[in-house]
């Protein structure tokens, strides 16, 4: 009896606690965007869709996430695979590669400003080295396509790192047999890499994509930081329907389609990533 | 046309030296096995071949050709991995087409291969099927025959049985011999198993520390091993070595005299199955100490002039703990090493 | 050195610079002060470096009390976390039980939304509770961010512990829990403090609810983004800064662990 017990007392009070935090705000939020008053109503939504901002922050969002998330996969494989090949320091370059992950986007937005801002250090740089004479301003509602560059930077800087460490710490599950294996048969780096290397690594891919995606659109405060509300995006809208306007029914609305895109990414990645078990190591 | 030379290959890790100015010869179509324990620095010798590690000096000649500074895909060789190293997440077929794929075969001839290496290790009913859901056994078939799909001239196995359990192995061990003998390809089977080295190789190459003791065939390597090293790593039970003084060109043990090949502190090394029992005062007396009946014969573990040795005796014959036997040794099996050293003072001359 | 390893270690050293240079420059905007943040063109050396600018941070009303407060429910958030989440990562890893499976899916569930957001219909009830505008309260939302990874994470940390250890201190005459107490707790103790560590981290950077759910007693996230718009930059700078130390010290101090746990955490 104790022994078939036991497991449940000990999850209970993190399922309890999950179920109060997670899955209640989780109703209530959809319940909260779907009410208006004691009714059911899709008045939030459209009150959100008719609002000036909101395709502009649809439009940012997907631009934001579609630029940054495949830059970082793509600079992430690149530094691990270029740290398979660091003969000394590698724990040294892999804890500054790292580092970022301990950054939030706010601080990583405030980062930005810093070197961005009119009279900041790119400005600053470019004018030491004689390419301009007076202070170039990026972070403007004039000037959309820099700010959007800044916001890439900026994620590209922070959030790389994540999808680096989800990477490393796959690649160290993949036992080095393989890459030896394909070597002595025959196969180039670039063979090895595309046809044992990659697939090897989909499971952690797919991981890192998911975590990516989801914390792609839910980030705001890089943007808010580094160009006010010259660049709306769905979550900063939330923020400012809840904080300055204090509607929580559009608020709630935003969540609800911030919610469900983040659903969805990660729904496309389970299946088009998606490894059959029998292929699994 | 596929000959391997050694020359001279030295391998540092930092400061700890794993191969010490190894030469080696292997000829074409022969079946060497590198024996010895863990860290002697076999593993580190094979992957030095394959290019898989880049010796710290020396060069590795295949078939006539240097192949030191060229990455193993250059070096036209195939391998079996200790872990197998299948790839899971392509099809046996593929696994075993791999080689051929990356040679840029066309779709025949990889056809052609692919059907005979799998039809020679009989794994043609799991073709179409994924590593994972293969058993041990039958994935180690298939990394053999992903090694033996392309032909190759040069063959590196690297402990490709330590994973399969005792009966599996011994089934492999005698399927690899009369496949591999088939194939004439050029091998190297790295081991610590010295059975496995024994029945397999042609020759076998003892590596102790980096260094290879002895280089000789299975029988020789057997009765006159060259150091007492080689003497008690190979054969099951191992070597005895009795430390005993020799003075006037002789030593005593018991009631039986040898003539000894030096004065002063000497090793006899003396093999289990080598002596037979004899009466009371004809022989050496070994006190008892525990008698393990092995079903072929009588493994006996006794004290003799304060030396631990183990004979072998027939599988009737089961004297009691505590007991005295007689033994003598065989004519002709009396081993000597020098007692500093412990290298074979009289080096075999078969 | 050949030139393809010179192409490739200015490869790695660009990337090393990337990643540093950027926080080397927010620290000088905020240790320069109002001079530095006006001058132009900028030095990149710190000239009259003080750390007067950061002290005078310090010093601005709310600050101070921010950063005690993002302390506080950090520390809140790694022991709810830890004192939640380790024990159903044994359950997970010793027993198998009806409903694991779905415990497991309810756990990676949680990784398809972004669980800040959650926070905006949480101020009603917090403020009918009493916890709105409290460190627990915030505290409580980004334990809900942790908790999962917290789960896994221990989960695997103690499905790496022999079973046979616990049973030898079985055999031995240690009860159930003393044998826990004894045998898993201390092989167990520092990646379940990496954990900790980690959980910590995620709720001093987290901005949406902190923001969400306080009005005076911000964390220091909230107080920044609030004061975004009004305050000067190197006011900002100098919070920017405050938020990094931290984070990249226990980012330091957990990198043993840091590739262990996401790999866990990968499955």
């Amino acid at each position: 009896m104790r022994k078939t017990l036991a497991p449940y007392l000990l999850i209970a009070p993190s399922l309890l606690f999950l179920a109060v935090l997670f899955l209640v705000p989780l109703v209530q939020t959809i319940r909260l965007a779907f009410r208006a008053g004691q009714a059911w109503s899709l008045g939030n939504f459209a009150r959100m869709a008719n609002d000036l901002n909101f395709s502009d922050a649809v439009l940012n969002t997907f631009r934001i996430v579609l630029i940054v998330v495949p830059l970082q996969l793509l600079l992430a494989i690149g530094m691990s695979l270029m740290l398979r090949h660091i003969r000394r320091g590698r724990d040294l370059v892999l804890w500054i590669w790292s580092i970022p992950l301990g950054i939030s986007d706010l601080a990583a937005g405030l980062v930005w400003l810093a070197i961005l801002n009119d009279r900041g250090y790119l400005n600053s740089a470019l004018f030491d080295l004689g390419l301009i004479s007076a202070p170039h301003s990026y972070l403007t509602y004039e000037t959309p396509a820099a700010l959007l560059g800044a916001i890439v930077l900026a994620e590209l800087w922070r959030a790389t790192a994540i999808v680096l460490v989800v990477l490393v710490a796959g690649l160290q599950l993949v036992p080095k047999e393989y890459a030896e294996a394909a070597s002595v048969f025959g196969a180039s780096p670039w063979q090895i890499f595309r046809r044992v290397t990659l697939p090897l690594l989909r499971p952690s891919i797919q991981t890192a994509l998911i975590l990516r995606t989801v914390l792609a659109f839910e980030m705001f405060a890089i943007v808010l930081a580094l160009g006010g509300r010259n660049m709306p995006v769905l979550v900063s809208e939330a923020y400012n329907w809840q904080y300055a306007n204090q509607d929580y029914g559009v608020a709630a609305a935003y969540a609800v389609v911030v919610m469900l895109l983040s659903l969805a990414a990660t729904l496309v990645y389970l299946r088009v990533l998606r490894t059959p078990p029998e292929q699994l190591a | 046309m596929a000959e391997i030379v050694i020359d001279g290959i030295r391998k540092a890790f930092g400061a700890v030296v794993a191969l010490e100015r190894v030469e080696l010869r292997v000829a074409d179509g022969e079946f060497l096995a590198l024996l010895g324990p863990s860290g002697c620095g076999k593993t580190t010798l094979l992957r030095v071949i394959a290019g898989l590690e880049s010796q710290s000096e020396g060069r590795v000649l295949i078939g006539g050709r240097d192949v030191s500074r060229l990455p193993p895909r250059a070096r036209g060789l195939a391998m079996v991995f200790q872990n197998y190293a299948v790839f899971p997440h392509m099809t046996v077929r593929d696994n075993v087409a791999f080689g051929l794929r990356m040679a840029g075969a066309e779709a025949a001839r990889t056809d052609r291969q692919v059907r005979r290496a799998s039809e020679l290790l009989h794994i043609e009913p799991y073709l179409d099927r994924y590593p994972s859901q293969l058993s041990g056994g039958q994935r180690q078939r298939v990394a053999v025959a992903r090694a033996l799909a392309v032909e190759p001239s040069v063959l590196l196995m690297d402990e490709p049985l330590s994973n399969l359990d005792a009966l599996l192995r011994l089934e492999m061990r005698a399927e690899l011999k009369s496949v591999l003998r088939a194939a004439g390809t050029t091998t190297i089977y790295v081991t610590h198993d010295q059975t496995e080295a024994m029945g397999l190789a042609d020759r076998i190459a003892v590596l102790q520390d980096g260094r290879i003791q002895q280089l000789d065939r299975p029988a020789t390597i057997y009765s006159h091993p060259a150091t007492r090293f080689v003497g008690g790593f190979v054969g099951s039970p191992p070597m005895n070595f009795l430390e005993l003084a020799a003075a006037g060109g002789a030593v005593r043990l018991g009631a039986l005299t040898f003539p000894a090949p030096a004065d002063g502190p000497i090793v006899l090394g003396l093999r289990g199955e080598d002596i037979e029992e004899v009466t009371a005062g004809a022989g050496f007396p070994l006190a008892v100490l525990v008698v393990e009946p092995m079903g072929s014969h009588t493994l006996v573990t006794g004290q003799v002039a304060g030396h631990r040795m183990r004979v072998v005796l027939p599988s009737e014959r089961l004297p009691a703990p505590g007991e005295d036997i007689h033994l003598r040794p065989l004519p002709g099996r009396l081993r000597w090493m020098d007692a500093a050293s412990g290298a074979a003072i009289n080096p075999p001359n078969p | 050195m050949t030139l393809r390893r010179g192409i490739f270690l200015s490869g790695v050293a660009t990337l090393c610079a990337w990643t540093l240079v950027p926080i080397w420059l927010i620290a000088l905007g905020a240790v320069g002060g109002r001079a530095a943040v006006d001058s132009w063109p900028k030095s990149f050396w710190p000239g009259s470096a003080s750390f007067a600018t950061l002290g005078s941070f310090l010093a601005i009303d709310g600050v101070w009390t921010a950063t005690l407060t993002s302390l506080e429910v950090a520390v809140l958030c790694m022991i709810f976390s830890i004192l939640l989440g380790a024990p159903a990562g044994y359950a997970l890893a010793r027993y198998s039980f009806r409903g694991a499976t779905a415990y497991r899916l309810l756990i990676l569930l949680t990784r398809a939304f972004p669980v800040g957001i959650l926070a905006l219909p949480l101020t009603v009830s917090f403020i009918r509770l009493g916890l709105y505008d409290t460190p627990v309260g915030v505290a409580l939302i980004h334990a809900a961010l942790a908790l999962p990874f917290a789960v896994l994470v221990s989960a695997s940390l103690f499905q790496g512990i022999p079973r046979e250890l616990e049973e030898a201190a079985w055999v031995f005459g240690c009860s159930r829990p003393r044998a826990f107490l004894r045998v898993v707790v201390p092989l167990a103790l520092p990646g379940i403090a990496a954990t900790a560590i980690f959980a910590f981290v995620i709720s001093w950077n987290e901005v949406f609810a902190a923001s969400v759910l306080t009005v005076r007693h911000r964390t220091l996230t909230a107080y920044l983004l609030a004061v975004l718009s009004e305050s000067p930059l190197h006011v900002q700078f100098a919070g920017g800064l405050m938020l990094i130390v931290p984070s990249v010290v226990f980012i330091f101090l957990v990198r043993k662990h840091l590739f262990s746990m996401w790999g866990i955490a990968n499955r």
